[in-house]
């Protein structure tokens, strides 16, 4: 039940199977593995990007979680050859799309900026990820903005403190109250 | 000679070490029952595991890590999963239990036709990753196959079995409502887990508009622990719902939390693990079992084990794979395989049908906790008479929960609107997904392979096991009977699944050494003794005549208690 409510939630705020979840769902394709890594530089690229989707209000943001790090652990680690060479990409194609709206990279635009770019992308992505046949390559920012509400909302300043978590609840209540503004269940 | 005669006293002293009141093979949820009922008639017993040992609490590496503590969060890694495309697809399988399963490489097998073969190798087996669904069959089970000419008689019928049900179920504890339904008997219940609001709904919907039955969970957790489960070292359910990485408060039942430590303390039992049995051996004079020739999974040596009785529960397919392979000049072809039937009429549950959607409303409800269960709707199919164009029947099962996050099509892209969405909880979900019953037929079949061997010197099981027109007919009811009562109870967006997966995935499969009346059809007497080789009782899903459609777990402890008090009393008699 969890793990389903989990890949619901990611899948309807990115509008879009979830990237490299396949293994739920199916086999697996055999794929060589691509020689990527990240640089420390893509990392603090990654945090930045993170902290648009899910800035720090007054509670943390992505950056306390250190959702730049995870994005590349998952994505050496858990996506496909194929899908981790769009998201290497993608951080060029992110930084070009930034360039050429603000003439700026995106490291060098204002977090106001940033918010209106990545909401282009947004759509651009929910656009493409609506129409493409499924053998068709994912969009980047579909993969980061999944990577980032989940690294984020399983992490422990996420999970603890923008949701809730009781690591044992010692019961369970099938009904209690509930009203508008009450957090989330992170588990 | 005198070094002859060394060797006859080794040999001597090796036999009278390595001999026992009884040996049970495998320490899953059946071998367990097996080993403490035995231990606590005093029997010496051995319990073969050919995996490694697990034991309660000590043995959980991740039972209380959180979310975070794991590298990916609970995903599989991409080469994890792609060398391991069976072991993956595993319902619940991930990150936080993988040490509970085994890996492709090391226990091939030949698929036939697609047949995903799960397994857990280690003490405790699968009981420790069960679903833990603990319904008891009704008679309408126990006879349809041969009132509806599907299958054979079984030889025992619900009021034999009832009392024993009655003994599981309290020493494992089961959470449960009694709700008189005529086709799933109420059994002995710890208090139940609350339905939450919209499974209330849905469930008083179905009531009144389809007189069909949706009630809490039966499942085998500690909801209140009564005096028996304390003295197991149990408490009580904490509604974590991280039950397949082995519960530390023992909140559900598993062989390593409950029956073999309560094996354990009779002094009585000795466990082996990393013992792979080859096969049982025949004694041509005796006329009987002696014992077990194990070989040592890390050594590769063989030795030899000796019993008055045998217990088979090695799972389903390796409880056949074993029998297959214990091969006598009075068995050619398997022990006890008088009937030809060994490894023939194996069947499995039907899993393939799902369906899910959302329901307006009940915003001002949200639940505490983790429910580890789902709630059950009793079979309504082909009771007292057929009345579908397929026999057999389903039970479903069913829950209801709140999204994580709340995000519509006004929300903002990103930024701190997307966040505030996102950590509130949005629509109601319901889901049901069927557990059906599937027709043993003879083609359904394991046999040894000819030619390949695995690193232990043992062929290789080949599985030919498929669906057939009934499971199609079966899978298209319940997507119109389950649409038909959601869309009743007011669920929208109704997206219905035929997952079509292999059979096997459901782990729930069964048969190939069945029980019965006749030994020229089956394999297992009333007792589950084999008909023709009276010290060797199978007692796992191997003995299973029909599938049924509940969980057939609880039934597998039950018959398994029953045979091991029956095999205590035939020893004393001296009848084995």
């Amino acid at each position: 039940m969890e793990r389903r409510e989990l890949l619901k939630m990611i899948t309807l705020a990115t509008g879009g199977a979830l990237i490299g979840a396949e293994f739920l769902l199916s086999g697996c394709k055999n794929n060589a593995r691509l020689e990527g890594s990240f640089s420390d530089d893509d990392i603090l690229f990654l945090d930045e990007v993170a902290e648009t989707i899910l800035p720090k209000t007054n509670t943390p943001g992505a950056k306390d979680a250190q959702v730049g790090k995870f994005m590349t652990v998952m994505v050496n680690d858990c996506y496909e050859a194929k899908d981790q060479k769009i998201f290497h990409d993608g951080l060029i194609n992110l930084n070009e799309a930034s360039k050429k709206k603000f003439s700026s990279s995106f490291m060098k635009i204002n977090a106001e900026q940033r918010k209106e770019l990545l909401t282009e992308l947004d759509k651009e992505a929910k656009a493409y990820q609506k129409t493409k046949k499924e053998s068709d390559p994912n969009h980047y920012f579909t993969m980061m903005k999944q990577l980032t509400l989940f690294g984020f909302f399983t992490s422990k300043p996420g999970a603890t403190e923008a949701l809730r978590y009781i690591a044992i609840p010692g019961k369970y209540e099938g009904s209690v109250p509930y009203k508008k503004g009450d957090k989330a269940w992170a588990t | 000679m005198p070094d002859d005669t060394n060797h006859i006293n080794i040999n001597s002293k090796s036999i009278k070490q390595n001999t026992f009141d009884a040996i049970v093979i495998g320490s899953g949820i059946s071998g367990g029952w097996a080993a403490k009922e035995l231990c606590e008639h005093g029997l010496k017993t051995l319990v073969l595991e050919r995996g490694r040992n697990v034991e309660h609490i000590k043995d959980y590496p991740t039972a209380t890590k959180d979310p975070w503590d794991f590298d990916h969060r609970g995903w599989i890694t991409d080469k994890f999963k792609k060398s391991n495309p069976l072991i993956t697809k595993a319902a619940g399988f991930g990150e936080d239990c993988k040490h509970f399963f085994i890996e492709d490489k090391d226990h091939p097998y030949i698929q036939e036709k697609p047949f995903d073969w799960i397994r857990g190798y280690q003490v405790g087996g699968k009981s420790l990753t069960w679903g833990r669904a603990c319904q008891r069959w009704s008679d309408f089970e126990f006879t349809a196959p041969h009132r509806y000419g599907y299958g054979i008689e079984w030889p025992i019928s619900y009021d034999d079995i009832a009392p024993w049900y009655s003994h599981a179920e309290k020493f494992i504890g089961v959470c449960g409502n009694k709700d008189g339904i005529e086709s799933m008997p109420d059994g002995e219940y710890l208090p139940p887990f609350d339905f939450n609001c919209v499974e209330q709904h849905v469930s008083e919907s179905i009531l009144k508009n389809f007189n069909r039955h949706m009630v809490s969970a039966r499942w085998a957790h500690l909801t209140k622990p009564d005096e028996i489960h304390l003295q197991q070292g149990r408490g009580q359910c904490q509604a974590r719902n991280l039950c397949m990485r082995g519960c530390p408060f023992g909140g559900y039942f598993s062989s390593v939390s409950s029956t073999l430590p309560w094996a354990a303390k009779t002094n009585n039992l000795t466990i082996r693990p990393h013992s792979v049995v080859h096969s049982i051996i025949y004694d041509e004079q005796k006329q009987k079992a002696v014992g077990v020739r194990v070989i040592d999974a890390n050594t590769k040596q063989a030795t030899e084990f000796f019993a008055k009785i045998i217990f088979v529960n090695a799972s389903a397919l390796n409880s056949n794979l074993i029998l297959l392979n214990s091969i006598s000049n009075r068995f050619p072809n398997g022990l006890g395989n008088d009937s030809g039937v060994l490894g023939k009429y194996i069947c499995f549950q039907n899993y393939r049908g799902s369906i899910g959607g959302h329901i307006d409303g009940f915003e001002d409800k949200y639940y505490y906790g983790r429910n580890p269960s789902e709630a059950i709707v009793a079979n309504f199919r082909n009771l007292h008479q057929r009345d579908t164009d397929f026999v057999g029947g389903y039970t479903i099962f069913s829950a209801a929960g709140r999204e994580r996050g709340n995000a519509n099509e006004q929300t903002d892209a990103v930024g701190k609107n997307l966040k505030d969405a996102m950590t509130e909880p949005g629509s109601w979900y319901v889901y049901m997904y069927m557990q059906g019953e599937t027709i043993p037929k003879e083609i359904n079949h394991v046999r040894l392979s000819k030619d390949q061997k695995d690193q232990w010197g043992i062929p290789l099981l080949v599985t030919s096991v498929g669906y057939d027109d009934n499971d199609d007919k079966m899978v298209k009811d319940f997507l119109i009977e389950s649409k038909a009562m959601l869309e009743k109870a007011g669920v929208k967006d109704l997206k219905t699944y035929d997952s079509k997966q292999a059979p096997g995935l459901d782990i729930h499969e069964m048969g190939g050494c069945r029980m019965g009346k006749d030994a020229k059809t089956s394999m297992l007497n009333s007792f589950n003794q084999l008909h023709h080789c009276k010290n060797v009782f199978v007692t796992d899903g191997a003995c299973m005549t029909s599938t049924g459609n509940q969980s057939p777990s609880i039934l597998y402890m039950a018959l398994t208690a029953r045979a091991a008090n029956y095999a205590v009393e035939q020893l004393k008699k001296n009848n084995l």
